[in-house]
């Protein structure tokens, strides 16, 4: 099977400082890599790379090579706007647009619908429902998304994501604000999302990338130190460094 | 002496307290000393009638009516390039030395004595543009002297919206315009407001520059071309000519409580928007 992504020394510069250290990483379709490091360690950098949400602040310049389904997303004639709808992100805080929850939803579907403003209505019930939403709100959805608790907002997220029907879902510490419930109510939804979509999890949780990541990487200082299945990454990593941060050690 | 954070505390809300107290009764006694020579005047007939007699008689209501033109003619003309120009600074444009210059002038020319955009508007638009003294050059003029102020107060606005907004609308496959119509207007839409009100208020009370542009015609306008007398316009030159005392703050009664509910109403207005998204 084919690489859905594939980085070929990829670096990111901000001013001068480097970021992130030709990477060199190959991402499966229908897997969910997990992706760990300390702070400051490039995982971030990393996921917005995947989707050029980099290049909207000045400063931040990329050279090297992303392949998604054998296309430089950084070519020339590569359209930003058409790779975000294929490469959905959600983010660490929960951020629903203040509209109704309706409208969040739909947000994404009826802009790339054009003049016409036609988009699937089915798509509200069945991205909520993919993120396990839809029976929390489905008699209320025309409400403010700003009245949804922080983990009913994460989800919303969720699914305003799953609405572009993309192929590929990044997510950057998605729980990092959530209660345990929210948080395997996110777990649960990304274990049945992979049959569908690529799946890339930042996390600070060594132990959630454990549960949920087929594959994990590791992060330190803006190079990818180590990457493969999480089984062999959490019982025999090839790193000192590696199985320093799992132990707890250092980060 | 050494005051304990006690003291000081007081102090400090006694400062406070009489600082807003002394703004307030400043207002107060303003509004209540104008409506107390004006209202007496106020009826329906003052509001809905011509003037008689250069205004020694009869109501004002072609000085309202011009007052509504003009104030109408100036915000529509000024609105749409104002938050087009502060769009286009805040989100079109990445901050460089020309933002800054241009920014720069536009306050200065927020500063810029009222007097002096109506000579230019004058020179400009009643002479050199041959429109004579009409609505059309007083709107114009008008327009000129509130666009600064729309500029400012919308790009503050733009920029109070949270860029996690932005960057939430372009993960979702927005572009910028998309983001700037769906998310970033809505959102600024209470601040751009309070921009236009202002400009609606300085509209409404100016009189030097609308003396030199829009004329002081005591008739109906019929068209654009027409020059007008507004209510401020009436009021100065009541008072300054002593045509008529009274009249003169019957028209300025009128005058404020129109200012008024403009205000209440953009504030009304703000209110339903603000709620109706949380």
């Amino acid at each position: 099977m084919p690489d859905k992504i594939a980085l070929n020394k990829f670096s990111v510069h901000y001013g001068p400082d480097p970021l992130l250290q030709e990477i060199d990483l190959e991402i499966q379709s229908n897997q969910i890599l997990g992706v760990i490091g300390p702070s400051g360690s490039g995982k971030t950098t990393f996921l917005r790379a995947l989707n050029r949400m980099n290049e909207l602040q000045p400063g931040f310049t990329a050279s090297g090579r992303i392949m998604l389904d054998g296309e430089d997303i950084y070519g020339l004639d590569y359209d930003a706007v058409s790779l975000r709808k294929k490469v959905g992100m959600v983010f660490a805080m929960p951020v629903p647009l203040p509209m109704s929850i309706h409208e969040n939803i739909i947000y994404g579907p009826k802009l790339s619908a054009g003049r016409g403003w036609k988009y699937d209505e089915a798509v509200v019930e069945s991205s909520l429902k993919a993120a396990f939403l839809w029976d929390e709100v489905r008699d209320r959805l025309k409400t403010s998304a700003l009245r949804l608790s922080g983990g009913q907002q994460q989800r919303l997220c969720l699914a305003r994501t799953l609405a572009l029907e993309p192929e590929v879902i990044l997510l950057d510490e998605p729980c990092s604000g959530l209660d345990p419930v929210s948080t395997a109510k996110i777990e649960e939804a990304l274990t049945i999302l992979k049959e569908r979509y690529t799946v890339i999890l930042v996390t600070n949780n060594t132990k959630q990338a454990a549960r949920v990541a087929d594959r994990t990487a590791f992060f330190l200082m803006g190079k990818l130190v180590e990457e493969g299945t999480t089984q062999q990454m959490f019982t025999a990593p090839k790193d000192k460094r590696t199985s320093d941060y799992i132990t707890g050690r250092f980060g | 002496m050494k005051l304990d954070p006690k003291n000081t505390q007081r102090a400090a809300v006694a400062v406070l307290g009489s600082a807003t107290l002394l703004t307030l009764t400043a207002l107060i006694f303003i509004i209540v000393f104008v409506l107390e020579k004006g209202l007496p005047v106020l009826n329906w007939s003052f509001l809905t009638g011509a003037p008689q007699d250069m205004g020694r008689a009869g109501g004002i209501f072609p000085a309202i009516a011009g007052s509504v033109a003009l104030t109408v003619l100036a915000v529509l003309l000024a609105a749409p390039l104002g938050v087009g120009t502060a769009v286009y600074l805040t989100e079109y444009t990445r901050e460089s030395r020309l933002t800054a210059i241009i920014r720069f002038g536009a306050d200065c020319l927020a500063g810029i004595p009222s007097i002096i955009f109506g000579l230019f508007g004058f020179i400009l638009f009643v002479t050199i543009l041959k429109m004579g003294w009409s609505l059309l050059a007083g709107g114009l003029t008008l327009a000129l002297m509130i666009l600064p102020t729309i500029i400012r107060t919308t790009e503050e606005a733009i920029k109070a919206v949270p860029l996690s907004y932005r960057e939430v609308s372009y993960s979702l496959g927005a572009t910028r315009w998309q983001t700037v119509y769906k998310v970033i207007l809505p959102n600024a839409l209470p601040g751009i407001l309070t921009g236009v009100m202002l400009g609606v208020g300085r509209s409404l009370g100016e009189t030097a520059a609308v003396i030199f542009t829009a004329g002081s015609s005591l008739r109906m306008p019929a068209s654009i071309f027409d020059s007008v007398r507004t209510m401020a316009v009436h009021f100065y030159l009541l008072a300054r000519e002593g045509i008529s005392a009274e009249n003169a703050y019957g028209t300025a009664a009128a005058l404020i409580i129109a200012v008024l509910s403009v205000n209440l109403l953009a504030y009304w207005m703000m209110n339903r928007m603000v709620a109706k998204r949380t």
